[in-house]
């Protein structure tokens, strides 16, 4: 009987409504700034990987004979002090920044998520432990911790992605922790536990899932800082070695010059980590946005 | 009618929201004399909080009257016109609201200020309104505190709300809402936060203070029991509209839209025969984005006919009722016969009622307790910081194989730990409970996991229990999953089983929690719930967050597979009438302590304790002309963390004695066996003592 009257007050009950991706990726659409930063994230992308296609230079051997030209002619955006293209090494830094960045944004973000996850599910010693560990690390300043390390191993990329998400993964530890203290008393937990699941499948299957929005949003902010940290880095000379670059490095061959006069060795790195930071955070912000609304009625 | 305080003209209201408009009010004609009570009823959605906050211009974002008047007699004193307050500036509302019209929220803890004293919030109005002085304002607060029975008020006035109990708090509303003396108190649902003694106690406070005051009064309410004696005339709202407006005699006595008449059938009270399934409504309400065409019952209506759908009916009155002023919107009104019972033509042909239980005890309770350290983390307990929370002390009970066995109490009585401990969501700190003949303490790991699927629990708040991330395909798989049970394509075939058996399309499969309303999720809940085929569910206030119409849905829904799959039912609730309906035997619970236990019809008709008296005198009967019996319960129930010596409910029992205080009471069985009551002095047929020789025991 009641069969029945459901199916004739809701014909619309037999189809499948969209996924959840989907309706964030449509909410996430509608906000200008966030697709703004979407596109000059895409943008850049596609400069650092595309762009040596279109405009090929030789960014291993010096040539003196070009060093500090202004930009114009074949130099577009002039030469450094050794006599690398600009505008072909800003798109060669730019590869290292963002790799370093991204891989070291999303490995903090990974590890500290499930670390958060689990400390926060299980709680009592097991959190105090675990907590009081990421307290310890926190209280050593990241920078010190960066210039310590990058100065007793030599960096490549592996080693500057591994330092920097060691120091990262703190932050979205502690985040999520919180979240997953909050989530482990929802009558989900309760009612997946008397089913006789465990640990394992509430971090996983509902704990890390349902903190989804808070992760992603961290982890826009975290690859964000990651390629600040890069900058930092090599900014203090701490880097991959030369003839390797980053944007970083090339702020900090740059400032030697400011004296002289040679701008365009300060402008167009400068200007791509403002754009990169910026367009994360943009992303960011879209984005939770986007899982706020996500889940109530429409 | 130019003596009205109150007269509401087609009023249609909108609220826009994203992309859509909602038809919240669809022409609204309501009149309110002064002094006089007008209920409006209805279910969640109708309109009704809408057609009360228009008057006060507090229509939520986006919310604006679109048509109509809403016109109250001038100010007091004056010799004004009525004024316009759909069309009235800000400044003249201003002046209106909580001066001549009071207002009382629902929920008493969000409708005040937590950061100013409950002196300081009553006497608001008052330097807002008028010309007196603070220490004037603060003294007459200390007056109208006084009013609403607040013991002591100078020094309550001092208080925070978070220091005061529900009850309290909302006291201190209404004597914000009533320190401006106004002609007009709009309640809002002023009881359903409350527990059923202090909502009584709420209620005739506010009777009495419309009596004394001489005020008008609109309350509000799903509730027909809260309004039953509460009111004069009553206004039945259906998807924005008026469905009824009569006297509330006649409409009690002779409901005349099938709207009305239907919602009088689902209420469990009515289903005087516990066997007897409740009357139900097909379908849902209707959403408001659309304004359909013809009546908006239409669609649930067993009566209806095309002319129904196509034609919209007129608030109108015919000849059969006798009483005057009673209109209704329908074509095929109910027939008024007198001496009819309104209920019978719409109820069902009842099924043969299912055997009660009487099969082999499958759940035992020996003195189960659980104390809860008062300051919790891990540092409290090593200082030895000896306050505890005594949740549940000491239950004994048993549940029979195929018996709904129902549990009564208050909030805060420790039915919900009871419930928790049984399932195996928390562990109690004392006493033993075998399931099925096995001491559950003492289950392995892996007989545990295998015991989940004996045992389950059906949530109050089904959409918080499902993963909101998850499709509903997901949230149902899961059980099967965690067990190992079948593979992909079995877990899809169980899944349509449990869809078919709680009456939910199999398309539902694809959609989220959020997207069903609150009936079908209880379905969800209950299906999830009987994935694992387990013979215990523990039914945890499982409707009383749904409207009458939809509750009767589940009630029945329950019944019905508790009759096909041969369910034991551990059902908690604090509604009496659904546990009456539902239960083979009750247990009802005061502080931590069960009280009284036996056969339901026993226990409902002739209770032993003063406690079961003492709820059944309170609960407000769904009938303007019943009479109230014996003593409805005053007081509030004491804080768990020092529970009363000896019989926990001494401090509010009217026939406490000394004894009641030093020596806690023997469980004994004076009149029936199986009836059960932990009491010196039990509400027998012979003179308290000297009953039949108490047989003491624990309660099983």
């Amino acid at each position: 009987m009641t069969t029945t009257a459901l199916d004739a007050t809701q014909p619309e009950a037999a189809l499948a409504t969209p996924s959840l991706a989907r309706r964030t990726l449509t909410v996430f659409a509608r906000n200008k700034l966030a697709l703004t930063g979407a596109l000059v994230l895409l943008g850049l992308l596609a400069f650092c990987f595309l762009g040596p296609l279109i405009h090929p230079t030789d960014q291993i051997h010096t040539d003196l004979t070009q060093a500090s030209l202004a930009p114009g002619g074949a130099h577009p955006l002039g030469t450094t002090d050794l006599g690398y293209d600009l505008l072909g090494r800003l798109m060669y830094g730019g590869q290292t920044s963002l790799e370093v960045g991204l891989a070291a944004g999303l490995l903090a973000t990974l590890f500290g998520t499930v670390y958060g996850a689990v400390a926060g599910y299980f709680g009592g010693w097991v959190d105090a432990a675990m907590m009081r560990v990421t307290d310890a690390a926190l209280a050593i300043p990241a920078l010190f911790l960066l210039v310590v390390v990058a100065a007793i191993v030599t960096p490549s990329k592996p080693v500057l992605i591994l330092i920097i998400a060691s120091v990262a993964w703190l932050s979205p530890a502690r985040l999520i922790r919180g979240e997953a203290l909050a989530l482990r008393s929802r009558d989900y937990i309760h009612a997946m536990r008397l089913m006789g699941g465990g640990g394992g499948r509430a971090v996983f299957r509902h704990i890390v899932p349902n903190a989804i929005g808070t992760v992603i949003v961290n982890a826009t902010f975290q690859i964000a800082d990651a390629i600040l940290y890069v900058a930092y880095l090599s900014f203090l000379g701490l880097s991959i070695p030369p003839p390797a670059a980053d944007w970083g490095s090339m702020l900090s061959a740059g400032i030697t010059y400011t004296q002289v006069g040679y701008w365009w060795l300060i402008f167009p790195p400068g200007i791509a980590i403002v754009l990169v930071v910026a367009a994360f955070n943009f992303i960011g912000d879209g984005l939770r946005d986007a899982f706020d609304v996500r889940l109530t009625k429409n | 009618m130019t003596d009205s305080l109150l007269r509401i003209e087609d009023l249609h209201v909108e609220i826009a929201g994203r992309g859509r408009t909602v038809h919240a009010l669809d022409g609204i004609d309501l009149d309110l004399a002064p002094g006089e009570a007008l209920g409006i009823v209805g279910e969640s959605g109708c309109g009704k909080t809408m057609t009360a906050l228009s008057v006060l211009g507090l229509l939520p974002g986006g919310g604006k009257v679109t048509g109509g008047r809403i016109l109250f007699d001038g100010p007091r004193g004056t010799a004004d016109g009525p004024t316009d307050l759909a069309a009235a500036p800000e400044p003249v509302l201003r002046d209106i609201r909580g001066n001549t019209i009071g207002m009382v929220f629902q929920d008493p803890l969000t409708s005040l200020n937590p950061t100013l004293t409950i002196g300081a919030q009553v006497a608001e109005p008052l330097l807002l309104h008028t010309r007196c002085t603070k220490a004037e304002a603060w003294e007459k607060a200390a007056e109208t505190l006084r009013l609403v029975g607040m013991p002591r008020p100078a020094e309550r006035m001092k208080n925070y709300p978070h220091q005061l109990s529900g009850g309290m708090r909302q006291r201190v509303a209404i004597a914000m809402a009533l320190v401006c003396e106004p002609r007009l108190l709009i309640a809002d649902e002023p009881t359903t936060a409350l527990d059923v003694t202090t909502q009584h106690q709420i209620l005739e406070l506010i009777d009495e203070l419309r009596e004394r005051l001489g005020m008008a009064m609109i309350l509000v309410t799903h509730d027909l029991g809260v309004i039953a004696r509460r009111v004069d005339r009553v206004a039945v709202m259906y998807g924005g509209k008026i469905a009824e407006r009569a006297a509330v005699r006649p409409l009690f006595a002779t409901p005349r839209h099938r709207y009305t008449q239907a919602l009088f059938a689902a209420l469990p009270e009515r289903a005087t025969d516990g066997a007897q399934p409740l009357a139900t409504i097909p379908g849902l309400p209707p959403s408001l984005v659309t304004r359909p065409a013809g009546c908006r019952f239409a669609p649930r209506c067993g009566f209806a006919t095309d002319h129904c759908r196509t034609t919209e009916p007129e608030l109108t009155a015919d000849g059969a009722t006798g009483a005057a002023g009673h209109t209704f919107a329908c074509f095929h009104p109910a027939d008024p016969a007198p001496g009819q019972d309104p209920t019978a033509e719409v109820r069902p042909a009842a099924p043969a009622a299912p055997p009660a239980g009487t099969g082999e005890p499958l759940l035992r309770l020996d003195g189960v307790a659980k104390t809860y350290p008062l300051h919790g983390g891990p540092f409290a307990r090593r200082r030895g910081a000896g306050a505890e929370v005594s949740a549940v002390a000491g239950i004994s009970l048993t549940v029979r194989r195929g018996e709904t066995f129902g549990i009564v109490g208050e909030s805060g009585c420790g039915k919900s730990t009871l419930g928790r401990m049984v399932v195996g969501l928390e562990a109690p700190t004392g006493g033993t409970i075998h399931f099925a003949g096995r001491d559950i303490a003492t289950l392995t790991k892996r007989e545990l996991r295998a015991h989940r699927r004996d045992v389950q629990l059906m949530f109050q708040d089904s959409y918080a229990s499902m993963d909101p991330r998850m499709r509903v395909s997901a949230v149902l798989r899961e059980p099967l999953v965690i067990q190992g049970i079948g593979d992909r394509a079995e877990q899809a075939r169980r899944i349509a089983g449990l869809l078919d058996d709680v009456g939910l399309p199999r398309g539902a499969v694809d959609r989220y929690p959020h997207e069903f309303s609150g009936g079908q999720r209880q379905r969800l809940g209950l299906a999830r719930a009987l994935a694992l085929s387990p013979s215990l569910v523990v039914a945890d206030e499982p409707v009383s967050a749904l409207d009458v119409s939809v509750q009767a849905q589940i009630l029945n829904l329950m019944r019905d597979l508790q009759r096909d799959k041969g369910l034991t039912y551990l059902f908690i609730s604090h509604d009496l009438a659904v546990v009456r309906h539902l239960a083979d035997s009750v247990g009802v619970m005061y502080l931590g302590k069960l009280v009284e236990t036996g056969p339901a019809e026993r226990v409902f008709a002739r209770p032993l304790h003063p406690y079961t008296r003492g709820l059944l005198d309170t609960v407000n009967a769904p009938d303007p002309d019943a009479e109230q019996a014996g003593t409805p319960l005053g007081g509030e129930t004491p804080s768990a963390a020092a529970p009363p010596s000896g019989c926990r409910f001494r401090t509010r029992c009217p026939a406490a004695r000394e004894l009641c205080a030093t020596t806690e009471p023997p469980v004994t069985e004076p009149e029936t066996p199986g009836h059960r009551v932990a009491c010196h002095f039990p509400l027998t047929s012979e003179p308290a003592g000297d009953g039949a020789a108490p047989t003491a025991g624990p309660i099983q």
